[in-house]
């Protein structure tokens, strides 16, 4: 349990806190977030599309506007549950965190999306296949805010 | 255009019949970008000349631009619509999540047509369309938001736009109401809606869009969203946002004061942006795809009266026109006061501006004796006191009474009736924005194809005039030159606020992207060309250009340039009449 003493979980609130973990994205304040979408503009773009479709970070409001938002990106888990549900094994655990998708032996079956409980995976509808974050860290250097952090260790 | 850009998708939704269809237009967008360029094309296709606002035939057209989704700030949706309250034109635009959400569901305009049977609402995910059974949400204030946000999917993506019961009761300006703090709010589509039956709709989707060289969209976005987020021009916005001209507006004798009869208020720093920021501001939200999040959200705690230590805090959204309509306008000056009454013009579902012009006109009818507390059914409205104002709006929405019914057809229907037409601040039969700057405001305000302060900026033109003064011909060019620019803004629907760093030349390099092959000079042909087809439209439903005057009220009180001149402005006006019929 050591390693993750220092990360925090509030569900209420929708924060997600998380420090000297292996993610190098974590959401270090979403009181701060204004909704206005530019991270997951910006994971798109990361994947190389314009629009909203191929971005795997979740921006919801908490029940209404007033209430501020929860913002949801991939952890990076060391032991993924996308992975584990994964049937045909199409998620490789990462060394340092985090998962690749094989694209050739994924069926569409939609399990790993499922498994994660941070809703932190997307889904490209065209190619029936989920988006899985490469951890590049283009969604904190978009946000103006300072929401999303970025420590590439 | 992309070829396989879904832009040019049109859906069309028939109310009566509970049917939807999709038909793909690429010659509207090809021709007119998107937008207002092409809402005024398809209002003018299903919206024949003597078609009545509350007909089932007046259709509610919504559209979106090529950048919206691409680039940031291009966030706004246009509505168009026959409007009940000035009986032509009806167009105005909204932000908040709508026009990302109409691009990523995959259509460029919505036609809604028809009336229902039974009170509704409609659902729109991707290529589906759901009419939902609202009888229910029929007569709820805002918990109708609540009740669809909780029963539909599409978190986070989606809009939601619905009416209050000022809609529902077809008050002429009643507005529509998206993700509980953006509006379509002049003009009365809330009563478009509810002529229709129409209680919300919902629209959510997602997917990616084509650009024509990825490496170049890159770059140019990145550019963009750097200068949107850093620079100076964007930093009031940001910050305090546009309650930030209270203050200098108050300075220059430019923001009115109790139906203009005053440019002075004791204690109008009490309800300053920078007031409101340091003692209310409780959160800032921004409409999806813009980095400035101007939306500036209020926490209002308040009291149980008949029991001790509860408390409700409600979150109220403000800006300068909120400040000026509910605030200056009637004399009030506590940030709290003003708080308040934007809770129930919210909670009814009414326009802002248009309630707080006719709550002033209404207390100067009373003090002139022009109406009395038979008509108000008691109430006694006096500059400053919020309680009767509060209750005012509650009667306009919901009173059987001869003279609240009149009420709720503005107040150029009510001074007809009644009298004090001197003093009925409304320009072709719309209420006035909260800028007495000078003569170019309110020509603005007048000959602006939709009688908004946003169609040509009058007030920076008349900023400039304090320094150099100018001619009336260099005024009307600088009006005409502006509005027809802003034809392309809105096309595009940037919001106007990212006005100065989408500059033509910029216009130009995004649409190449969008794959829009267009140089200056076509661009400008098009912005005049459909400055052209409103106009057009307007006319042929009745708007008369001929008799078009400027209440006389301007004129008697001075305004930032000083006391308004009639020959300078009769001269004005006869040279915008001349200007605007040689497009014809």
């Amino acid at each position: 349990m050591k390693k993750y003493e220092n990360f925090f979980f509030h569900a209420q609130l929708g924060i997600i806190t998380c420090y000297n973990f292996i993610m190098p994205v974590f959401v270090k304040d979403s009181e701060k977030c204004v909704g206005c979408l530019i991270c997951m503009f910006a994971c798109s773009r990361a994947h190389q599309s314009a629009g909203l479709e191929s971005s795997c970070i979740k921006v919801r409001s908490q029940g209404g506007i007033s209430r501020g938002f929860s913002v949801f990106v991939c952890r990076g888990c060391e032991d993924p549950p996308c992975a584990r549900a994964c049937p045909e094994d199409a998620l490789i655990v990462r060394k340092g965190g985090g998962v690749l998708l094989k694209e050739e032996r994924c069926t569409g079956c939609g399990y790993c999306v499922k498994a994660c409980i941070l809703d932190a995976i997307g889904w490209k509808n065209e190619k029936n296949k989920p988006v899985i974050c490469i951890q590049c860290g283009e969604c904190a250097k978009s946000c103006h805010y300072k929401v999303l952090e970025f420590v590439r260790k | 255009m992309i070829k396989d850009d879904p832009l040019k998708r049109v859906l069309y939704i028939d109310l009566t019949k509970k049917r939807f269809w999709i038909e793909e237009r690429p010659d509207l967008f090809t021709h007119y970008i998107g937008g207002c360029g092409v809402a005024i094309k398809l209002l003018d296709e299903n919206c024949s000349p003597d078609t009545h606002p509350f007909s089932s035939d007046n259709p509610i057209v919504f559209a979106v631009g090529p950048l919206t989704g691409l680039f940031p700030i291009a966030s706004k949706t246009v509505a168009m619509f026959k409007s009940p309250h000035t009986g032509n034109l009806g167009e105005s635009h909204a932000g908040g999540r709508s026009a990302i959400a109409i691009r990523m569901a995959g259509y460029g305009a919505i036609v809604i047509k028809g009336r229902s049977e039974r009170p509704c609402y409609i659902s729109i995910h991707d290529n589906k369309v759901f009419f939902r059974d609202a009888t229910t949400l029929w007569g709820l204030e805002e918990s109708a938001g609540k009740i669809i946000r909780n029963r539909e999917p599409g978190a986070g993506l989606r809009t939601i736009m619905r009416i209050g019961p000022a809609g529902e009761r077809l008050i002429s300006f009643a507005c529509v109401t998206l993700e509980t703090y953006r509006h379509f709010g002049r003009l009365g589509l809330g009563a478009i809606f509810g002529s229709k039956n129409l209680k919300a709709v919902l629209i959510t989707g997602k997917r990616d869009l084509p650009v024509t060289d990825f490496k170049e969209y890159k770059n140019l976005y990145l550019d963009l969203i750097r200068q949107l987020s850093e620079s100076e021009k964007m930093k009031k916005y940001h910050e305090l946002g546009t309650p930030a001209n209270v203050l200098p507006l108050s300075f220059s004798k430019g923001i009115p004061i109790k139906n203009l009869l005053d440019t002075e208020l004791r204690g109008i720093e009490n309800i300053s942006g920078e007031n409101f920021a340091q003692r209310y501001l409780a959160r800032r939200v921004a409409c999806a795809h813009c980095p400035v999040a101007c939306v500036h959200l209020a926490a209002l705690r308040k009291p149980y009266e008949d029991e001790a230590y509860f408390y409700r805090t409600v979150y109220l959204s403000y800006d300068y026109e909120l400040i000026y309509a509910l605030g200056s306008m009637l004399g009030i000056t506590e940030c709290e006061d003003v708080l308040k009454l934007i809770e129930i013009v919210e909670d009814m579902g009414v326009d802002a501006i248009s309630t707080g012009v006719t709550l002033a006109w209404i207390t100067e009818a009373f003090e002139k004796g022009i109406i009395n507390e038979k008509q108000t059914e008691g109430i006694i409205p006096q500059w400053g006191k919020v309680d009767s104002y509060i209750e005012l709006v509650r009667k306009i929405v919901y009173s059987e009474a001869e003279f609240f019914k009149d009420v709720a057809k503005g107040i150029d229907f009510v001074s007809s009736k009644y009298g004090g037409k001197d003093f009925a601040l409304t320009y072709g039969k719309n209420e006035m924005p909260g800028y007495h700057t000078g003569l170019a405001a309110h020509l603005g305000y007048l000959f602006g194809a939709r009688h908004s302060h946003l169609d040509s900026a009058g007030y920076a033109i008349d900023k400039e005039a304090m320094i150099k003064p100018v001619t009336a011909e260099q005024l009307v060019e600088k009006i005409l030159n502006e509005e027809q620019w802003r034809q392309i803004l809105s096309s595009l629907v940037i919001c106007f606020f990212g006005r100065e760093i989408y500059t033509p030349e910029i216009v130009l390099k995004c649409l190449k992207i969008a794959g829009f092959n267009l140089n200056e000079e076509e661009i400008l042909r098009i912005g005049k060309k459909i400055y052209a087809n409103k106009y057009s439209f307007k006319i042929n439903s009745g708007f008369d250009i001929e008799n078009l005057t400027l209440p006389k009220r301007v004129f008697e009180t001075p305004s930032s340039n000083g006391l308004l001149d009639k020959d300078f402005s009769d001269r004005a006006i006869t040279l915008l009449k001349e200007n605007i019929k040689s497009l014809l």
